[in-house]
């Protein structure tokens, strides 16, 4: 009697096909979409981004961080001091932000990590504050005022219609790269050191897993992307503004409300939320409070009544996977 | 007193006891013995209503309790001294003790009636509970259930880590737990300790019942055979 | 000079920071439960301070016990229809859950308040002041805060040591499933516990309201502060807690006489100090409450 154990299923080989392939269209959208949606699919990508990257820490590491808006806000000002103040090209300034949060998050790490459960959430909260507060008594960040980023300076070379392109095709990397590093991530060792932590952290522990490496490692991908994503972000808008750069409310309760209600823990939770998220902005248009509460409420009620989110209630319905991340063990003959 | 009828119950994804069906008379002591993973424990604590019946029934004084949860069943006078004392770290001795006695069911027992059985508990009123010995903390843990006034004693493996000569004088106060009236239901690893402080005797083999019988009729060899599943 | 004076004012803030630790502290000894919406519900409280009272036409100060009864009914209501669902080993459901209702709280009362600031009115004891000497000065207002606080602590500290109910509450926090062995509704228990945290963070936000002009968005700092005095004093003691906020309080005034707007900033960095240096907090005995 052989077994084996099998990676990839029927159903994976279709979602991950599906999804590439809606990647693949939505690469050359600039090329034939309209302008508007592609301002919204910015965004939408942007936020896809986050609630990936933020699925990957709380979801499968069990790092419930709310203190995200911190590794933005950093991002802001480092983009912001390297293309505006600098002469560095805006688009490369994104990798660069990228490390700078990667870098920095790990004596964040040292902190944080000292505190478990509800407590580590506030502590990141904490921690994003501290950052927020002493990028306003940096000067020649200008002290708290509003700064942009001027085509004189920061965009110098880039005509409007270039500028916008890039920003699409910037959000779209991210999306994507975000995308693909999950997958990677979690068909590797190191995926499968998440799920036995995820399952039974004493007893990952007694195999020899050292999850405080495992859980920095994850916080410090998840950090830099995070990083990434916010200079994109702020290439888009072109301002940097303390408040709203390190603000809990854009990059971390929508980012966490979309999760939550795709499905917390599940490859297809991130893509499901936004796409929820992405519904009800359009019916709310401009109704910033409105979309607060009804995204917070469904959140709430979902965390506490169906934890698996829409992704739960898919799969209870008909099991799949949309991407081959999970092992499964097949006994022959 | 109590009627069990086709009881299957266990945890999530394991089910550990099989149409199980048993009854105690008021007044008698019971001993329920079985291997490890019998589900003896497993028993008591769906009688006492901390785990769910996947079918059957538990009936207490003629009355269904099935579907009661825990603290209520207490109300009724069951209770359960559980499998590893588990007593209360944050409480001192004596309000150890005293919390037994939340459900207020008037009846003899007291903190001192306990310290009178268990006298080594007299200076270690006062102290935290966390830190004493095995021994005395199932004294504590026998005394707080005690403190309820039950009229089902329910005890969960009490020789389990203590020294036999501890054991001894722990079971010696047994007799003044039935004396009062109480009907007790005794689970056990030790055969002999069972048989020698009950009157009827259960035995349990991989969560379905093997053996019942009188406690001084019934035979070592056929309990040996009821234990392991097989004449050894 | 006024570095005495911050001193002051710094310890008689960390009474108020106290009372908000304290319901924080409370959920989680009893439940393991970081409640991420304590902050805004203080803000939601002095906002049913202010309707209250216009509504029934009554100052302030009339409606704050209405107001706290409010909220420890809404507390019980919310521990065992919501909150309890999420108990168990994961802690990710009731921050998330909280987190949700904390955004929520925050963008109703925009809705309905919009985000002028308020403040509540106790009185003319809020403006009266007690001359130590030519630099230090307390204000009676500040000074019935810091009382208050005590007296809360210390009733709390009672009641759990010497109340049938509040052994139960330990006994609970210790091992509910035993708990239960005694004949204790651990569920009803919860939904106590909860009450009380949130009549204290009713009386805190009423105290903030009088104290400092409050907005919508003015409920995360508060949590933060409640946090950072839990964490500095350490767990185990409600004396800690206490402790903990006076810290923090005397950091921020510290904070503000080095440099004005810089108090946050200050507090924060102490309470990151004590994370890096005694993560097990300043005053903690180690043991849970």
């Amino acid at each position: 009697m052989t077994s084996r154990v099998v990676r990839v299923s029927r159903s994976s080989l279709i979602g991950t096909g599906a999804i590439a392939l809606i990647f693949v269209v939505l690469g050359f959208f600039p090329l034939y979409g309209s302008d508007r949606m592609q301002v919204t699919l910015v965004q939408v990508l942007s936020y896809l981004t986050l609630a990936i990257m933020w699925n990957l820490l709380a979801g499968y590491t069990g790092l419930v961080s709310v203190g995200q808006q911190g590794f933005i806000g950093i991002a802001a000002y480092a983009l912001f001091c390297l293309a505006e103040l600098n002469p560095v090209d805006p688009f490369l300034s994104i990798p660069i932000a990228a490390l700078i949060c990667a870098a920095i998050s790990v004596p964040v790490a040292l902190l944080v990590f000292r505190l478990r459960g509800g407590y580590f959430a506030i502590g990141t909260w904490v921690v994003a504050e501290v950052f927020r507060l002493l990028t306003l008594e940096i000067n020649v960040l200008g002290a708290g005022n509003v700064q942009s980023l001027t085509t004189k300076n920061a965009f110098s070379g880039y005509g409007l219609e270039l500028r916008k392109n890039l920003v699409f095709w910037s959000a779209w990397t991210l999306a994507v790269g975000a995308t693909l590093t999950t997958i990677f991530v979690l068909r590797s060792r190191l995926g499968l050191a998440l799920q036995a932590v995820r399952d039974n952290a004493e007893g990952a522990r007694g195999l020899g897993i050292d999850i405080t490496r495992v859980r920095l490692f994850i916080w410090v991908i998840v950090a830099g992307w995070t990083g990434a994503t916010g200079a994109l972000i702020h290439i888009n808008s072109a301002t940097v503004t303390n408040r709203d750069a390190f603000s809990v409310a854009s990059w971390t309760a929508l980012v966490v409300f979309i999760v939550i209600i795709g499905g917390v823990g599940s490859t297809i939770g991130p893509y499901l939320g936004v796409g929820v998220y992405w519904i009800i902005t359009e019916q709310l248009k401009q109704q910033n409070t409105w979309r607060f509460i009804v995204l917070g409420a469904l959140a709430a009620i979902i965390a506490v009544v169906s934890p698996k989110g829409i992704a739960g209630l898919l799969r209870r319905w008909k099991s799949f996977e949309i991407f081959p991340v999970t092992r499964r063990l097949e006994v022959g003959d | 007193m109590l009627v069990v009828d086709g009881m299957s119950a266990g945890y999530e994804d394991f089910r550990a006891l099989f149409d199980v069906s048993m009854s105690v008379r008021e007044g008698e002591t019971v001993a329920m013995v079985g291997a490890n993973g019998a589900g003896k424990s497993t028993f008591l604590r769906a009688v006492m209503g901390q785990v769910r019946l996947h079918s059957g029934t538990v009936h207490f004084d003629g009355r269904d309790i099935s579907s009661l949860k825990a603290h209520e069943r207490v109300k009724l006078g069951i209770s359960l001294v559980p499998e590893g004392r588990r007593i209360f770290p944050s409480l001192t001795v004596r309000e150890n003790l005293l919390i037994g006695s939340f459900a207020k069911r008037s009846g003899p027992w007291t903190v001192e009636r306990v310290v009178t059985m268990f006298p080594m508990l007299e200076r270690l009123l006062t102290r935290s509970a966390a830190k004493l010995s095995g021994g005395e903390q199932q004294a504590i843990a026998i005394g707080r259930a005690l403190l309820s006034n039950p009229r089902l004693v329910l005890l969960d493996e009490v020789s389990l880590g203590l020294a036999p000569v501890v054991v001894k004088q722990l079971y010696s106060a047994l007799p003044m737990i039935s004396g009062q009236g109480a009907t007790v239901i005794v689970v056990e690893q030790d055969i002999h300790q069972a048989l020698a402080v009950s009157d009827r005797v259960y035995c349990l083999l991989e969560g379905r019942v093997s053996l019942s019988g009188e406690a001084s009729t019934v035979s070592t060899s056929d309990i040996t055979a009821a234990y392991f599943g097989a004449a050894i | 000079m006024s570095w005495l004076n911050a001193l002051v004012q710094g310890v008689l803030l960390g009474g108020l920071y106290a009372i908000f630790a304290t319901g924080l502290s409370l959920a989680f000894g009893v439940m393991r439960f970081v409640n991420l919406a304590h902050g805004d519900l203080a803000i939601l409280a002095g906002y049913l301070v202010l309707s209250t009272a216009s509504t029934m036409g009554v100052n302030h100060v009339v409606s704050l016990p209405l107001v706290v009864i409010l909220m420890a009914g809404i507390g019980y209501v919310g521990q065992r229809f919501l909150f309890n669902r999420t108990i168990g080993p994961d802690p990710l459901a009731g921050i998330l859950c909280s987190f949700g209702i904390g955004v929520v709280i925050q963008n109703f009362l925009l809705a309905r308040y919009t985000a002028t600031d308020r403040y509540l009115d106790a009185g003319p004891i809020e403006t009266s002041t007690i001359r130590i000497n030519d630099s230090v000065s307390i204000g009676h207002f500040s000074l019935l805060t810091f009382v208050s606080a005590i007296v809360l602590l210390g009733a709390l500290q009672l009641f759990l040591s010497h109340t049938t109910i509040g052994r139960a509450f330990r006994a609970t926090a210790d091992d509910p499933s035993t708990a239960q062995l005694m004949g204790i509704n651990d569920k009803r228990i919860y939904g106590f516990a909860m009450a009380i945290a949130f009549a204290t963070v009713g009386i805190a936000g009423f105290f903030l309201g009088a104290r400092e002009t409050f907005a919508p968005a003015s409920g995360p700092n508060q949590l933060l502060f409640g946090f950072e005095a839990v964490v500095i004093g350490g767990l185990g003691s409600l004396w800690g807690t206490l402790m903990g906020g006076i810290v923090l309080g005397v950091a921020q005034a510290f904070g503000n006489q080095l440099s004005v707007g810089w108090n946050l900033l200050a507090g924060h960095i102490v309470f990151l100090m004590v994370l890096a240096f005694r993560p097990n907090g300043l005053f903690g005995t180690g043991v849970r409450t």
